[in-house]
């Protein structure tokens, strides 16, 4: 088991002729993701042929709306590879085509676009993670996003992050002590974005495959007040913690549009402080995110479970 | 991005919103010459930089007459004002706004931004102008009012009225208030705003409403479709390093240590900051070379770094997803002889082609420190600056 996308997720691409969008089309086939084509307006019924790295090529359709690709397809989840000033008009595209699962990798969206997609998306089926984001995977399963894949394993550990990076950061410390992953999840650098670590802890929560999960924050917002409050009233599970940015100045934007310290709020150490307050072990530096979590492990009895 | 306060208010006069007449004057003699024409028997001498807490600075003056104009203006123009938001270096003054007097009855507060939790526009009012809103926010949170937006409709003008009323404004001119708030609202969603901040908003004698200061931020990834606002941007106001980065797409931000950082990934970024700080040291900077960097801007990323003159070593830290080891290491190479780099540089790469990128390092012939871990690179780095 795992969240959000296992080996049977149909994906479809947006932007897929884009030089982003047919690089990591191309990277997903690679992973074994069923990828079943791609939307690029105007160039609906051509064809892209991707040569695979073991010497195959796929062809994927092309189509000029994503409902036609829903519909000719079966697609259940879109990756978005849009330019920013389009990206969240493609997002809401998706969202009208009942997409079960909208992944947006797009950095730069205005944050007015995301204001009124948020609205937009209120009472539909369809979940959104990111923008901003290197997107979803399930390691052995399904690959959609940036990330690099040979650095996952497949297990029991689920991980949740605002940073790219440090997402993979954490995962390659987690593999390299032979612990797995049942999901690796990076919800985005933005001030307003789709999901929250709360709607992705939920899910791991709700797992039986997943046993424990790491949460990386950062500076700026209080998202993760908002999770430690949540984790210690519903989370069933260990949760270890990392908070990136505890050398940031106030008032200066920490390259993602969301790490900013204003008018004194968001800092690293209320974020930690809070977090040890609700029981979450907190990593002292992002080298530790993968020995912080073994100890816990090790202390609740799961570390063997965890090991694959 | 900042714009100045003259600048802000320009913008906030063609949405309806009313500000007091006034002039941009970058010499002394300007300066004369705009509050002649204003002929206002009280003219306010402004010191305009990018950072708020200027009056308590000294930055705002109060003049009768043109004596008294040259005098202030003399005094502000070059004077390097040193506020609670520009750090101990301070900023040097290269602008004034001079501005017609306003007979002040009430300071209030009206600020604007994007919250977070709900999604959406925010409209703070407080009846406690002039004040920080985080000063009243942590002594009175009673005090700020809020009205969330809702952005299928906009703000609507009973939800202006009702700040309008919770914030006292008097009775008399809660339709110019609501007028006023309705107007900011249309600037800020029209112009993309941050934030939007008056602070104060006086109520006048003469029974206006008017904002008295202005504070915009502009979201920068919406600058793309607001030339005319991208054209305020005042570069003397900005790091001259942090300016070279924009230019090739580098995230950058000058810190006051010695040890230059230069990581992919905002978060890894950060957190590389903060490891060099937990084993002793102080990084010099913020840089992220972004998802997509080219040989080319390593390179430049390099060269930044090094412009710095406290910068005693460099940490580089790259965990190669979609940025390739094997590319960060023919930059690093490529810097590091084209800069003649004479101080130690200590490189930790992972990731896609990280074996080739080592390969590049250890063939290059130059004195590159290899690190396993972020942990050990860390550790080195601070080392060899001490």
């Amino acid at each position: 088991m795992s969240i959000l996308i296992d080996k049977n997720t149909k994906v479809i691409t947006q932007g897929i002729t884009g030089a982003t969008g047919l690089f990591h089309a191309k990277g997903a086939l690679d992973y074994g993701t069923q990828m079943v084509g791609g939307v690029t307006p105007g160039k609906g019924g051509q064809k892209v042929d991707i040569t695979l790295e073991n010497g195959n090529t796929v062809s994927l359709p092309i189509f000029n709306t994503v409902k036609e690709a829903v519909a000719a397809t079966g697609a259940t989840a879109s990756v978005i590879y849009v330019a920013p000033p389009f990206a969240a008009d493609a997002i809401m595209e998706a969202v009208d085509a009942e997409l079960d699962l909208v992944i947006c990798i797009t950095e730069g969206i205005p944050v007015l676009d995301m204001v009124k997609v948020k609205r937009y998306m209120e009472g539909k089926k369809t979940r959104l993670i990111g923008p901003n984001c290197p997107g979803v995977i399930t390691p052995g399963e399904c690959k959609i996003g940036i990330m690099p894949g040979y650095i996952h394993k497949k297990g029991h550990v689920g991980v949740v992050s605002r940073s790219g990076t440090l997402t993979y950061e954490a995962v390659h410390q987690l593999t390299n002590r032979g612990i797995g992953q049942s999901s690796a999840v990076g919800i985005g650098g933005d001030p307003v974005k789709g999901s929250e670590f709360i709607d992705i802890l939920r899910l791991f929560n709700e797992d039986p495959d997943t046993y424990a999960v790491i949460m990386i924050g950062e500076i700026g917002g209080t998202a993760e007040e908002e999770a430690a409050e949540w984790i210690k009233a519903n989370m069933t599970k260990p949760v270890v913690g990392f908070i990136g940015g505890a050398t940031a100045p106030p008032g200066k934007r920490m390259g993602h549009a969301g790490a900013i310290i204003s008018g004194g709020k968001g800092t690293a150490a209320e974020k930690i402080a809070k977090l040890e307050e609700c029981g979450i072990r907190v990593a002292p530096t992002p080298a530790e995110m993968g020995a912080t979590l073994v100890k816990v492990l090790e202390e609740r009895g799961l570390l063997e479970k965890c090991k694959s | 991005m900042n714009i100045h306060e003259y600048q802000g208010k320009e913008v906030l006069r063609q949405y309806g919103v009313t500000v007091p007449r006034g002039k941009v004057a970058f010499s002394v003699d300007e300066a004369v010459k705009a509050a002649e024409e204003l002929g206002t028997p009280v003219t306010v001498v402004k010191a305009q930089i990018h950072a708020g807490g200027r009056g308590k600075a000294g930055g705002v003056k109060v003049a009768k007459g043109l004596d008294q104009v040259r005098e202030y203006a003399e005094q502000l123009l070059g004077k390097v004002l040193v506020t609670h938001q520009t750090g101990p270096e301070g900023k040097e003054v290269k602008r004034l706004l001079i501005e017609e007097g306003c007979d002040i009855k009430k300071e209030y507060y009206i600020g604007l931004v994007v919250d977070r939790s709900t999604g959406r526009i925010v409209v703070m009012g407080s009846e406690e102008g002039g004040t920080e809103i985080e000063e009243v926010a942590a002594r009175s949170p009673e005090k700020i009012i809020k009205e969330v937006v809702d952005p299928a409709v906009g703000l609507q003008t009973f939800q202006a009225r009702r700040l309008a009323y919770a914030i006292n404004i008097p009775n008399e001119l809660v339709n110019k208030a609501t007028k006023f708030i309705l107007a900011l609202y249309n600037a800020f969603v029209d112009k993309d705003c941050s934030i939007a901040e008056i602070n104060p908003l006086v109520v006048t004698g003469d029974g206006n409403v008017v904002a008295l200061d202005a504070k915009l931020n502009f979201d920068s990834n919406a600058l793309f479709r607001h030339k005319d606002i991208l054209e305020l941007r005042d570069l003397d106001e900005e790091d001259e390093k942090e300016i070279q980065a924009s230019k090739f797409d580098l995230s950058y931000i000058a810190l006051d240590g010695n040890i230059g950082c230069m990581v992919n990934g905002a978060g890894l970024a950060m957190a590389t900051m903060d490891i060099i700080k937990y084993y002793g040291g102080e990084p010099a900077n913020f840089l992220d070379v972004g998802g997509g960097a080219t040989k080319e801007k390593v390179t430049e990323a390099f060269k930044i770094i090094l412009s710095d003159k406290n910068v005693k070593g460099i940490f580089v830290n790259i965990f190669g997803g979609i940025m390739k080891c094997d590319v960060i290491a023919e930059g690093v190479v490529a810097a590091a002889r084209e800069l003649g780099l004479d101080k130690p540089l200590v490189v930790r790469l992972e990731g896609t082609n990280v074996q080739l990128g080592k390969e590049i390092l250890n063939n290059s012939g130059l004195n590159i420190v290899a690190a396993d871990s972020m942990a050990d690179g860390a550790q080195k780095i601070v080392s060899l600056v001490k």
